[in-house]
């Protein structure tokens, strides 16, 4: 029942890319936990998170091994063990909670199968046993029906469910140590509490050793008694929680403090606000599949969406997975069709599809997509990608093209040596900010940005921000700012917009709506999103269990 | 044909510069790795190359005219003069070889070339085309791969007798729809990517996208089917030659090489061998050097 102490000295990890030389990815790690402290490895991508939670249950990914050093689980050393013995001990005494559950679940069987799985495979308790200790697990963990939960098949459980069905599969075990990597970051805020809170519950309860993986300071600090800040693979700072809060050491530290805490980042957005409207939305309405005789989609996405975006002004969208924000953002591109309603542009009447669309109304809006990596062309170089808008939109010399597309990268902070490089070999937020000049190469009124800073780390996406914030009172452009974080709307958006369900509940200037909600479900999306301070989580009132009316206030 | 690629610049570098959001890789694109090229890629290409190059510059090489009747032993064995014998009619089967190979690579390279061309073509363009268009072209492709190849070959043979054009049309209409089938596939997933939104967004018409957005993001694949229905073809006129209706005497294609010469096979001569063995280590080239190419694609999208 009891979690075990786990030491780990000088752990080195190298790994061997294709074609290179072997490298040292993760080097001289060092930290101790005692029997059921947490600790938790933050850093941003590639900072060797995962790769050292591996290494404690001896595996290294493919191309990648364990050069030297030691990990010691209670009277086990876990990287002096045979393959035979490693086996026994994966799954049993040190179990593997992963980010995306959805992935992790076999879809073809049953839940309870699959939870008790590794009990069975270990020989640790009968299928009876095992099935009465599944059951208690669950209601430990707040799932909903925990009799017969699991009955059911991984798709007819939410996303939230089914990362608490995966806490059971790695505490049913009674396992000395779990690993937890990043298994709130896939989920929307609001239910990012209820599984944080009830992970949090079962592991007191139990004593549990954890490591938990995350790149997110505030869901550690609810969590967490010590932190490990990692960068490129090597320790910057270690301590208790509190003091890493409290006072940072490292300068590292402070820079991802200061990215998490959105009141300290920027002051709040200057309105350049001409007052001239830019885009209208009347009464929209958005679907899929076939019609019925009314004219209305059987599949119904976004309803009665009424907006205003004047020049230089930015819109702020906001809303959990499926709440149709980037329905909103395509329909305004001319990607999907709207059913109903109207969208007016410049005053003058938008085409719902791209084919009725002027070269002119074309080169007015752009679209910045999430992922850069799916947003740029892989076979294209960067000139080529900032080239092309030039060539469709504007009659230029190749010798004023060359000079734009300089500019252009300046302005977004690129030097000009990336100019000859393919996509691949640019780094995630260089990315994103070749897709913004890409956009800014059109000279738009309307830039539609979808989650553009969501797949960023932190650090970058707080510099992405920046760089938005400056363009608009550089260019005077307008943003529609899809996103579902909402400390990055407040920095950057004047009005704010939130969806629930395909309807909006709730706009309004940014700061009356966020700092004054008056809808019960723009409250819980508020309050759901975890603040920098250890306790929040209890003080924390909302839970999915209290669901919101669709009804505006 | 030789394959370089880049690999993303080395990562664990650009943490050093990490600097708000503009983190600078320190090693220049000019230090692209290279990939290792395998010792199968190296055979691949070196047997694929020479038999292109024996189609090309073979005839110039042969020691005698290839109908020419050199000598009064049939099926015979290896010798100076005659390196790798004689046929049934006492001919000289090293320039018979050199001379065939032209035909069984040249054909099989054009009617590859072309398959590929149609069936890419069009699996590309009708991605972006209105969704009845598409379903009708797609339908037309499927009705053509439910026939047999070895079997519409020899119906269109026996219809219209045999040449050298109706044997490349035979082998382009067996093997466009595979084609077409592999390429729409490919360029359906292509087409949903954000690159192509964002064109398509920017008002650009649906050649531009077909040709610049999507098919540069595809043709390693579709060359690596090209390969593949090369060797299929290969295969295909010899048989087709085996069977007397292929290119037809004086001239001889390696197919034919092996059936005029299979009198011989109890004998073990040297005749049916060596056009067997062409063919074997033609195919078997084209193989490996395929393998080797899609590997290393596969390692690139690491």
């Amino acid at each position: 029942m009891q979690g075990e102490s786990l030491t780990v000295r000088d752990l080195d990890i190298r790994a061997t890319p294709p074609g290179e030389d072997e490298r040292t990815i993760v080097s001289q790690i060092n930290f101790a936990l005692k029997p059921g402290e947490v600790m938790a490895l933050i850093g941003e991508s590639g900072s060797g998170k995962t790769t050292i939670a591996l290494a404690m249950m001896g595996y290294a990914r493919r191309g990648c091994r364990i050069a030297g050093g030691s990990v010691q689980l209670g009277e086990t050393d876990i990287l002096s063990l045979s393959a035979v013995d490693t086996r026994a001990l994966r799954g049993h005494r040190v179990t593997y909670i992963a980010q995306s559950a959805a992935a992790a679940f076999n879809p073809s069987r049953r839940l309870m199968d699959q939870v008790i799985e590794g009990a069975l495979i270990h020989g640790f308790l009968d299928r009876q046993q095992a099935q009465q200790k599944a059951i208690q697990l669950f209601g430990e963990l707040a799932l909903p029906d925990p009799e017969h939960i699991g009955n059911r098949y991984p798709h007819q459980v939410s996303g939230g469910q089914l990362q608490r069905l995966m806490a059971a599969m790695a505490l049913i075990t009674d396992p000395a140590l779990v690993i937890l990597d990043e298994p709130t970051t896939a989920l929307d805020v609001t239910t990012q509490v209820d599984v944080l809170r009830a992970f949090k519950r079962v592991m007191r309860e139990r004593g549990t050793t954890a490591l938990y993986v995350s790149h997110d300071l505030a869901v550690v600090a609810q969590i967490a008694d010590h932190v490990l800040v990692l960068q490129a693979g090597e320790e910057q700072e270690q301590g208790p929680i509190a003091q890493i809060l409290e006072q940072p050491n490292h300068a590292y530290t402070r820079s991802l403090l200061a990215a998490a805490r959105p009141e300290i980042r920027s002051s709040s957005p200057v309105s350049s606000s001409t007052g001239d409207e830019l885009l209208r939305i009347d009464d929209l309405q958005v679907g899929y599949g076939h019609c019925n005789r009314r004219g209305e989609p059987e599949n119904i996405v976004l309803d009665h969406i009424q907006l205003r975006i004047d020049r230089g002004q930015a819109l702020g969208v906001i809303g959990e997975s499926g709440s149709g924000k980037s329905t909103l953002a395509r329909a305004v591109a001319g990607l999907v069709a709207p059913s109903r309603g109207e969208v007016q542009f410049n005053s003058r009447e938008l085409s719902p599809t791209l084919r009725g669309r002027t070269a002119d109304q074309f080169r007015r809006i752009q679209i910045v997509f999430q992922s850069a990596d799916n947003a740029l062309n892989p076979a294209h170089s960067v000139r080529r990608l900032l080239n092309r808008p030039l060539e469709t939109y504007f009659q230029m010399s190749r010798e004023a093209r060359k000079r734009r597309v300089e500019e252009l990268m300046d302005l977004v902070k690129l030097p000009r040596t990336l100019l000859d490089r393919k996509p691949s070999e640019l780094s995630g937020g260089q990315k994103q900010r070749v897709n913004l000049a890409r956009a800014l190469a059109a000279e738009p009124d309307l830039i539609l940005c979808d989650e553009v800073t969501s797949a960023l780390d932190t650090v970058v996406g707080a510099a992405i921000l920046e760089l938005l914030a400056e363009l608009r009172r550089e260019l005077g452009v307008a943003y529609l700012f899809i996103s579902h974080d909402i400390s990055t709307v407040r920095s950057l958006c004047d009005d704010v917009m939130v969806l629930y369900q395909g309807e909006c509940v709730e706009f309004g200037p940014c700061s009356t709506v966020l700092n004054q909600p008056q809808h019960d479900y723009t409250r819980k999306l508020i309050g759901s999103v975890p603040e920098l301070k250890p306790g929040w989580l209890e003080a924390c009132q909302w839970s999915t269990h209290t669901q919101p009316s669709t009804a505006p206030a | 044909m030789n394959n370089t690629k880049a690999i993303p610049s080395a990562k664990g570098n650009t943490h050093q510069h990490a600097m708000a959001g503009s983190r600078l890789p320190i090693t220049s694109p000019k230090q692209r790795n290279r990939s290792r090229l395998q010792l199968t890629r190296w055979i691949g290409l070196g047997l694929f190359s020479f038999w292109l190059l024996v189609a090309m510059f073979g005839p110039l090489f042969a020691p005698y005219p290839m109908g020419a009747f050199v000598s009064d032993q049939i099926y015979g064995g290896a010798s100076a003069a005659h390196l790798l014998g004689t046929d049934y009619m006492g001919r000289d089967m090293l320039s018979r070889i050199l001379t065939g190979a032209r035909y069984t690579v040249g054909l099989a390279l054009v009617a590859a070339l072309l398959s590929t061309l149609v069936g890419a073509g069009f699996g590309m363009l009708t991605v972006l085309l209105p969704h009845w268009l598409e379903e009708s072209i797609r339908r037309i492709f499927d009705t053509l791969i439910s026939i047999p190849s070895k079997m519409m070959a020899l119906v269109m043979v026996s219809a219209f007798g045999t040449s050298i054009p109706l044997l490349i049309l035979a082998a382009v209409l067996s093997y466009a729809p595979g084609s077409f089938r592999i390429a729409h596939s490919l360029a359906k997933n292509l087409a949903t990517l954000e690159y192509v939104q964002v064109a398509r967004t920017r008002g650009e018409g649906r050649l531009y996208i077909a040709a610049v957005e999507i098919f540069p993001n595809m043709i390693q694949p579709v060359l690596t089917d090209m390969g593949m229905r090369f060797v299929f073809i290969v295969l295909l006129l010899s048989g087709m030659s085996f069977l007397g209706l292929g290119v037809q005497p004086p001239v001889a294609d390696l197919g034919s090489l092996v059936r005029e010469n299979i009198g011989g096979l109890s004998q073990g001569a040297l005749a049916v061998i060596a056009p067997a063995l062409a063919i074997g280590s033609l195919t078997v080239g084209a193989n490996l050097l395929i393998d080797s190419l899609s590997n290393s694609r596969d390692n690139q999208k690491e």
